[in-house]
C-alpha cells in the first residue's frame, strides 16, 4: 500500500465517522460539529486528487459559510446546552430513503467501467481552464448562469420573508 | 551580496548540503519542509511579541503615557513577562461548559491564524509553499477563525460569550463580502491567484492602480480581525469580553495571539497584493527583499495601532450600514470598473504595468470613489437630518419621553444604563 492509499483510507474514515456522528449525536450542536469534520474530510479528498481549487472552495463555502450559518441557527434554538429530544419520529423513513440512495450508488459503482490506466498529469493552468469553461457558451455558461439566477431568486425570497410587514 | 539579499535561502542551501551528506533525497526534502513550517510558526510567534510591544508603546504615546518600560530595554521583554504570567494563571473551566469544544476553540483559533502564513511570500523564493490558489487558500482557512470564535462563544455557557458569538457571525460574515470582492480586483489584473505571481506583476504598486480596493481590503481586514474601531466582538464596555470571557491563563493567551497573528497576516496580505510585496529600491546591488516586505507590513500595522488609539468604537448598526450600504456596493462597482478601465487603457496602446496605464486606472478609480461618495453621502445626510428633526420635536412637547429617548441612544451601548432607561418608560 502506498502512502497515498493510507492517507485516502484515513481521510475517508474521518469523513464517514464525522457523518455518522452527525446523524447519531444527541446534542444538536455536536451534530453540526460532526458535519464540519465530515466536510473537512471531503476537502482533504479534493486535496488528494490535486483539485486544489475545489478543496479551497469546499472549505470556503461549506465550512466557512454554510456550516457557520447552520451553527448560528442551532445557537438560536432553545436549550442547546443539553441533549435534545428528537423533534419527530420519522427516522425509520429516513433510513429507508438513505438505504435506497445507497443501493443506487452501489449499483452505479459496480456497473461503471472505471478507467484502469495511470491518471493523466494535472494541467498547471487548471484554474484558468475551469474559469474559461464556466463562461464558455459551448461548455458550462448556461448551467453557471442558471445557478446564479437561482441564487438571486433565493436572495430576493429571503429578503421578502425577512422584511418588516407594514 | 546573496547573503544579505536572501540570507534564508543561503542558510537553507547550507543545511541541504549538510543534510544530504547522511540522508537520502526524500529525507532531506521532508526535513526541510518540517523546518520551513516550524520557522514560519516561530516567525509568527516572534511577530506576535513584536506587535504587542509596538501596539502598547504606540497607544501609550497617543494617550500621553510611556507604556511598558521596565522589562528589558524600552520594555522590549514585556511580552515574555506576559507569557510567563499567563502560564502561571489558574486554568478555569466554567460549570456546565462543553468541555471538549471549550478546549478545542482556542487551539483552532490560533491554528487558523497561523496556517495563513504558509502562502505568504516574504521574498522572491521565501514562501512556505507556492500554491496556484495562494490568496484563495488564505481566504478559505481564515474563515476557520470565525468557527473557533463561535465554538468559544457557545461552549462557555455564558450569556455574554454567546452574544459575542452572535456578533462575530453578523460582523465577520458581512465583512467577508467586500473583502473577497475587493481582493478579486488585483487577482483579475494579475491573472493569477498565486501571491508570487501577483507581486511579480507589480512594477507599479497596485495601490496606485487600485486605491479603492486597497482601502476596502485594509478596512474589511481590520473588521475581520475585530480590531478597533471594529472591535464589537470583544467590546469590554458592552459584552465584557465577548467570546473569551470565561477563558483564563494560556487559553486566553491563545485567543490574544490569534488576534495579533491574524492582524499581522492581514498586513502581509495587503502588502503582497497592493504594496508591491518585497519590491524595493535597488541600492548598489543590495535589494533586501525580505526587509522591504517586513518594513511595509510593520508600517501597515502602525496604521492599525493609530486607528485603535484615536477612533471610538462603532455601533453595531453603523457597522452594518457602513458595510452593506457603502463597502459592498463600492466593491461591486469596483469589480465592474477595473476590467473596463484595464481594457480601455490597453486599447489605447498602454502596456499593462506601465505608468501611463496606471494613471488611467487611477483616474477611473478616483472618479468611481467620487461618484460613490456623492451617491451615498447625499441620501445619508438627508437621512441624518430627518432622524434629528423629529427627535428634537418631542423634547419641546413631552420633555420626559424625549430625554428617555436620548438616554437610550447615547447610553444604549452601556449595559448598566439600559435597564434604567426602560424603567423611566
Amino acid at each position: 500500500m502506498t502512502i497515498l492509499q493510507v492517507m485516502f483510507i484515513l481521510i475517508s474514515l474521518i469523513t464517514l465517522g464525522g457523518g455518522l456522528y452527525t446523524v447519531t449525536a444527541k446534542n444538536l450542536f455536536h451534530a453540526a460539529l460532526g458535519l464540519i469534520l465530515s466536510l473537512a474530510g471531503v476537502a482533504c479528498l479534493y486535496g488528494l486528487l490535486e483539485a486544489s481549487f475545489l478543496a479551497g472552495a469546499q472549505v470556503l463555502i461549506y465550512i466557512g459559510a454554510i456550516a457557520i450559518l447552520i451553527i448560528f441557527a442551532v445557537m438560536l434554538t432553545r436549550g442547546v446546552m443539553g441533549a435534545f429530544p428528537r423533534a419527530n419520529e420519522q427516522w425509520s423513513y429516513a433510513v429507508i430513503v438513505s438505504l435506497a440512495l445507497l443501493a443506487v450508488l452501489l449499483v452505479t459503482l459496480f456497473r461503471f467501467s472505471w478507467p484502469q490506466g495511470a491518471p493523466a498529469a494535472v494541467p498547471t493552468d487548471s484554474i484558468a481552464r475551469l474559469g474559461q469553461a464556466l463562461v464558455d457558451p459551448g461548455q458550462y455558461a448556461l448551467p453557471f448562469e442558471v445557478a446564479s439566477v437561482l441564487l438571486v431568486a433565493a436572495l430576493i425570497g429571503s429578503i421578502y420573508v425577512a422584511r418588516d410587514k407594514k | 551580496m546573496n547573503v544579505i539579499n536572501d540570507p534564508f535561502t543561503w542558510i537553507a542551501g547550507l543545511l541541504i548540503n549538510w543534510l544530504s551528506t547522511f540522508m537520502p533525497a526524500d529525507g532531506v526534502n521532508i526535513t526541510m519542509a518540517v523546518l520551513r513550517a516550524a520557522s514560519l510558526g516561530i516567525f509568527a510567534l516572534v511577530m506576535f511579541m513584536v506587535m504587542t510591544w509596538i501596539e502598547r508603546k504606540g497607544v501609550a504615546r497617543i494617550q500621553n503615557r510611556i507604556g511598558p518600560n521596565l522589562a528589558g530595554p524600552w520594555g522590549l521583554f514585556q511580552p515574555l513577562a506576559d507569557g510567563v504570567k499567563a502560564l502561571t494563571k489558574e486554568d478555569i473551566t466554567p460549570d456546565h461548559a462543553d468541555r471538549i469544544v471549550y478546549n478545542i476553540a482556542p487551539i483552532l483559533s490560533a491554528a487558523a491564524a497561523m496556517i495563513v502564513f504558509a502562502a505568504i511570500p516574504f521574498g522572491p523564493g521565501l514562501i512556505g509553499t507556492d500554491m496556484n490558489i495562494g490568496i484563495f487558500y488564505i481566504l478559505a482557512v481564515s474563515g476557520m477563525g470565525v468557527l473557533a470564535i463561535l465554538l468559544a462563544g457557545w461552549s462557555s455557557n455564558n450569556k455574554y460569550a454567546l452574544l459575542g458569538g452572535f456578533r462575530v457571525v453578523a460582523q465577520l460574515v458581512s465583512y467577508e463580502v467586500p473583502h473577497v470582492l475587493s481582493i478579486a480586483a488585483p487577482v483579475m489584473l494579475a491573472g493569477s491567484m498565486s501571491l508570487i505571481d501577483i507581486v511579480n506583476k507589480q512594477p507599479v504598486w497596485y495601490i496606485f492602480v487600485l486605491p479603492a480596493s486597497a482601502v476596502i481590503v485594509m478596512l474589511s481586514g481590520m473588521a475581520e480581525v475585530g480590531r478597533s474601531p471594529f472591535d464589537l466582538l470583544d467590546a469590554e464596555s458592552e459584552i465584557i469580553a465577548g467570546h473569551h470571557i470565561e477563558y483564563s491563563g494560556m487559553k486566553f493567551a491563545l485567543f490574544f495571539l490569534a488576534e495579533y497573528v491574524h492582524a499581522f497576516a492581514v498586513c502581509c496580505i495587503v502588502t503582497a497584493l497592493f504594496l508591491g510585496g518585497w519590491r524595493g529600491p535597488n541600492i548598489a546591488g543590495v535589494t533586501v527583499p525580505w526587509l522591504w516586505f517586513w518594513i511595509k507590513t510593520i508600517l501597515l500595522f502602525n496604521i492599525m495601532v493609530w486607528a485603535r488609539g484615536t477612533l471610538p468604537r462603532l455601533r453595531i448598526d453603523q457597522l452594518m450600514a457602513f458595510n452593506w450600504k457603502f463597502l459592498v456596493p463600492l466593491s461591486l462597482a469596483n469589480l465592474i470598473v477595473v476590467p473596463l478601465a484595464d481594457r480601455l487603457a490597453q486599447g489605447l496602446g498602454l502596456a499593462q504595468g506601465s505608468w501611463p496605464w496606471a494613471l488611467v486606472m487611477l483616474a477611473f478609480n478616483v472618479a468611481m470613489i467620487v461618484v460613490a461618495f456623492s451617491l451615498v453621502g447625499a441620501p445619508g445626510r438627508r437621512a441624518r437630518m430627518a432622524a434629528e428633526a423629529p427627535a428634537e420635536a418631542p423634547t419641546e412637547s413631552h420633555g420626559e419621553s424625549g430625554n428617555g429617548e436620548e438616554h437610550g441612544l447615547t447610553h444604549g451601548a452601556d449595559a448598566g444604563h439600559a435597564p434604567a432607561a426602560v424603567g423611566v418608560h
